[in-house]
């Protein structure tokens, strides 16, 4: 499917005269040379693209232009150069009432600190939307109360917003957003005035909301954690210009420089990644119609201690272990020796790494990781999954040191690591040895 | 004479504006005898309606309108307050002057707060409106009744006049103020959603800034009612013509009465005033009530 939105070097520079300033940063003029001249670049040579259905999510501190980058996409500001296209349209080749009608119509946008109008009641302001287009009164109502019902806020309509928490407020928000009926939606860090226990219910709402609704979700915020969270796929900015787009994972695992490994370190990865990116491919498996011998044999060839074997629509049968094996060889037995003491243990591809620790440590056996369908899909042994954390906190410090101790690792990271500050010094330790 | 007058030649400020307005009286007359008969018109008839009931029971509708507007305690005090008023013999020239003050007010509102709005959208009207008003506010509010009175002669119409240009200024820069500081971020929810500037200005940014606005009308009204005051110089009926008369023929008891017939209305007036703009403040008027009791019917009533 063609990309929602889509973005070609898009500039924005404020200030006098900026198409200037463009061609001073084409020229390889940096941010600061145009300060010096009275010129701001927010945003530097953007380009992305939104598929339908995903959330992406642009994540940037303050100042980094994510702001400026989600206000251009609706034509709140102009771009100074570079090419935005809304499904097939070109945004800044349309005339102003073309703009309007693509907000009617297109794209609808949830605000920071909510921009409610506090003079209208709940009901009004999640149909502020389709007021503004021109619907009808019982019409507009109609559809503000059903997505009032959307985000949890049924009843509130004759309410003011300021009879409201924060958290609703921001429901209201979302519901006027979600009434206008356009498939895509703007957040403007949406989230980040909420405490955090009601953000992450946000975030888990819009998540779900997202995938009955199946918008398009450009989503702008500070937080790494909220766009790991909710994120399809991430941009990160930096200074202006966008220094990586991917998956969360791609993200942790293959940071593109230095900036954005220095921002991962406070993610809790575990919570991230998920089984199926650990996940390894044993070196054999083995049939359920199989006899011992042949187990043995495999075990013997690969040189490990256990052996998955799979029946033949390629679910998980169970888990083999060598001692067992080699006994039922011995006696020789028909049957493949299930082991009573090791029972398999079966996670879902999507299970977080955080919620494998648990199951690793009451299992001797590999994690067996299996697909939507339940079809095997790779193990998880506990070697791996200690290995992957490590892995990944290699990525977070792009400057392995083995022999002289990291230069700002101990003091900065162990504060900020949090959960993982103790595995990633043991990684160290390791190194240093 | 003065060594000065040789390196500064006298430029005749005045004299050419003089010739200007002498000008405007010979060939747009009719402008002002336009002027001079609606303002006549409105200000004799709203006289005598406000007169067309005994005094004390204007007395009552007063009050009443405090208690529906405000609070019962503003009620009380225009009882009394209007009671002495007409006790002193002064209710016809307050009734006067208050007629001459809510026309002006009325005038200078419609002027000004369109005035405002674009001075709010616009930068270059507001950077053009600004050093006018400044202007407007600063010279001595003596000095508009000269010309006022060589286009309407003596009477109530120069007053009204002066007093029109003289309380302008607050009203045109709180509507300005007002639409101007109304949060960017509930005004880029309008533009987000696809409103025109007109549904942005009428359904966004003039409701969020009726409370200064209403601020600012609050402003008209007493600069009208100093105004007023002023306006008896040339002959307006009212209070302000009972103070001159006191000031040329030294009567105290006069000058006294009739300034405190101008504090009362002040004071009525502006608590009135103000407690419109703001009617979440007032929460035991007469209005928060029958509101508070339709909304709970309302509720209940689901």
């Amino acid at each position: 499917m063609p990309p929602v939105i889509s973005a070609e070097g898009l500039y924005k520079i404020f200030g006098r005269r900026p198409q200037r300033g463009v061609r001073e940063l084409q020229g390889g003029r940096s941010r600061e040379d145009l300060r010096a001249q009275g010129l701001t670049a927010a945003v530097i040579d953007a380009s992305f693209s939104v598929d339908p259905g995903e959330i992406f999510v642009v994540m940037g501190l303050s100042g980094s232009g994510k702001s400026t980058l989600i206000r251009m996409v609706n034509g709140l500001l102009p771009a100074t150069a570079g090419e935005l296209r809304i499904g097939d349209e070109v945004l800044s080749k349309m005339s102003p009432a073309q703009v309007r009608e693509v907000r009617r119509r297109r794209i609808s946008m949830v605000f920071q600190n909510f921009a409610l109008l506090p003079h209208r009641t709940v009901g009004e302001n999640a149909a502020y939307g389709l007021e503004v287009s021109g619907m009808n009164r019982s019409d507009r109502e109609k559809k503000a109360r059903e997505a009032l019902e959307m985000v949890g806020l049924k009843g509130w309509d004759g309410y003011r917003p300021s009879a409201l928490s924060g958290g609703m407020q921001q429901r209201v928000g979302l519901a006027r957003a979600l009434a206008s009926g356009t498939d895509v939606m703007l957040m403007d860090e949406a989230f980040s005035a909420l405490d955090p226990l009601i953000r992450r219910d946000m975030q888990d709402q819009l998540v779900d909301l997202q995938q009955r609704l199946e918008k398009t979700i450009l989503f702008i915020t500070h937080d790494l954690n909220e766009a790991m969270r909710i994120g399809d796929r991430i941009a990160m900015m930096r200074d202006g210009r966008i220094v990586q787009v991917g998956t969360s994972e791609e993200i942790l695992n293959e940071p593109a420089n230095d900036y954005v490994a220095k921002f991962i370190q406070d993610v809790d990865r575990t919570r991230v990644l998920v089984a199926g990116a650990v996940m390894e491919q044993p070196p054999e498996t083995l049939g359920a119609g199989q006899g011992p011998r042949t187990a043995h044999k495999l075990l013997r060839e690969t040189q490990n201690s256990w052996l998955v074997v799979l029946e033949r629509d390629r679910t998980p049968a169970g888990v083999l272990w060598q001692d067992d094996v080699a006994e039922a060889v011995r006696v020789g037995q028909e049957q493949l020796p299930w082991s009573s003491e090791h029972e398999m243990a079966v996670v879902s591809h999507d299970t977080p790494v955080a919620e494998l620790f648990g199951k690793s440590a009451q299992h001797a056996a590999p994690l067996v990781v299996v697909d939507d369908e339940g079809r095997f899909a790779g193990v998880i042994p506990r070697v791996t999954l200690l290995t992957a954390l490590g892995v990944i906190g290699e990525g977070a410090d792009p400057s392995p040191v083995p022999d002289v101790p990291p230069p700002e690792a101990p003091g900065g990271s162990a504060a900020e690591d949090g959960q993982l500050a103790p595995t990633a010094d043991d990684r160290r330790g390791g190194d240093a040895r | 004479m003065n060594p000065d007058d040789a390196l500064m030649p006298r430029i005749p400020i005045g004299e050419w504006i003089d010739t200007g307005i002498d000008w405007l009286k010979a060939n747009v007359s009719w402008l002002f005898d336009l002027f001079s008969m609606v303002m006549d018109f409105l200000i004799g008839g709203l006289t005598d309606l406000l007169m067309l009931a005994p005094a004390l029971v204007m007395v009552v509708v007063f009050a009443l309108i405090a208690l529906v507007v405000r609070s019962w305690k503003l009620s009380l005090a225009t009882l009394i307050g209007f009671a002495v008023v007409v006790s002193m013999e002064q209710w016809e020239t307050m009734m006067q002057t208050m007629a001459l003050v809510l026309v002006a007010t009325v005038f200078a509102v419609v002027i000004a707060v369109p005035l405002g709005i674009l001075a709010a959208v616009s930068s270059t009207v507001s950077a053009i409106v600004k050093p006018v008003m400044d202007f407007m506010q600063t010279m001595p509010a003596f000095v508009y009744l000269i010309p006022a009175v060589t286009f309407f002669s003596i009477g109530v119409v120069p007053g009204v006049f002066s007093t029109i240009i003289f309380a302008l200024p607050p009203g045109v820069r709180m509507t300005e103020l007002g639409i101007r500081q109304v949060d960017g971020e509930t005004v880029e929810a309008g533009e987000a959603f696809g409103a025109t500037r007109g549904q942005i200005l009428r359904g966004i940014q003039l409701p969020l800034a009726i409370p200064t606005i209403m601020a600012g009308v609050n402003q008209v009204i007493m600069l009208s009612l100093s105004m007023a005051v002023v306006a008896g110089m040339v002959g307006a009926d009212g209070l302000g013509k009972e103070v001159v008369q006191a000031i040329s023929t030294q009567n105290l008891p006069l000058g006294v009465e009739a300034g405190l017939g101008v504090v009362v209305l002040a004071v009525y007036l502006d608590r009135l005033t103000a407690a419109l703009g703001n009617p979440s403040a007032y929460p035991t008027s007469l209005l928060a009530l029958t509101q508070r009791t339709i909304a709970q019917r309302a509720t209940t009533g689901i």
